[in-house]
């Protein structure tokens, strides 16, 4: 395969569909947790492990192509999610405080 | 060498992601995730990605965890007897099946995709591509719009933050 020859040598005994599946695996194990938890907080939890899934897989884009662009993205996702964590703990805690519950079924209001 | 590591990387990150999904203490939880925060970032090394590997446990496991610790512990959470109480098992079922399936589809699709007849050819090898060097000068030259966009992005986040958690008149104050 052609883009096995520019690789360095220690990463052709690792096929690059592998990291594919096991981003696939992480992603999905991620979606898992948010449908079967309802605790917010596993919930969010989950939705790292789905942005961390992405960020292995452009990181093993970035090493199979030998691009550094791929390791800028997974840098810039890693400063979207730490934004993401401090506004959606705060969201969190406020949940708490007015509900003394971080259970997400309570909150139905939205539903319709 | 490098694919016994990838194995039993993989093997860690995927059990202790499980746990992170199946514990019933958000410590643990908690706890479980660092792990697999820790052997992402040992992937990131075999992946020639040092750099990210210690942006990764520096922002994930060091910061992002400790914020969510510190939720918790001041949330005083007693809901773990509270949520499997309510657990409802056709709800349970139904999230299992549904992930499996989207597992399956996902799969199946890159079993079939032909990687080299979509993908650009790879650059020449540079083992220092993921050095600071390097991707300071991609960072600052390809990238610098995105990069000062991120700044903008913080400070929004940040304001939100103090917005949301600050304590409102008239709110019912349940603590």
């Amino acid at each position: 395969m052609e883009l096995q020859s520019n690789i360095p040598e220690y990463l052709r005994a690792i096929p690059q569909a592998y990291y594919l599946y096991l981003s696939a695996t992480l992603f999905t194990i991620g979606v898992l947790g948010v449908l079967v938890r309802r605790n917010a907080l596993i919930i969010f939890m989950c939705i790292e492990l789905m942005l961390n899934a992405v960020n292995l897989l452009l990181a093993s884009f970035a090493a199979y192509r030998n691009d550094a662009a791929g390791q800028v993205f997974v840098f810039f996702i890693m400063a979207v999610a730490a934004a993401e964590v401090a506004v959606g703990l705060a969201i969190i805690v406020m949940i708490h405080r007015n509900t003394r519950s971080v259970d997400v079924g309570l909150l139905k209001n939205l539903k319709w | 060498m490098a694919d016994k590591l990838f194995y039993f990387l993989a093997f860690v990150t995927v059990l202790s992601a499980l746990m992170v999904v199946f514990s019933k203490n958000p410590v643990h939880s908690v706890l479980y995730l660092i792990l697999t925060f820790f052997s992402i970032s040992g992937q990131y090394v075999i992946l020639n990605a040092q750099f990210l590997a210690v942006v990764n446990i520096i922002v994930y496991a060091g910061a992002i965890m400790v914020l969510f610790l510190f939720v918790i512990m001041f949330l005083n959470m007693r809901t773990a007897a509270e949520d499997a109480r309510k657990r409802n098992a056709l709800i349970q079922l139904a999230g299992v099946i549904s992930s499996g399936l989207l597992l399956t589809i996902v799969i199946s699709a890159l079993v079939r995709v032909d990687m080299a007849a979509h993908i650009a050819p790879a650059k020449a090898l540079n083992t220092q591509v993921g050095m600071v060097e390097n991707l300071g000068i991609e960072l600052f030259t390809n990238f610098l719009v995105p990069f000062e966009l991120a700044s903008v992005l913080f400070i929004a986040a940040m304001v939100g933050a103090v917005l949301l958690a600050k304590r409102e008149e008239g709110e019912r104050n349940a603590f």
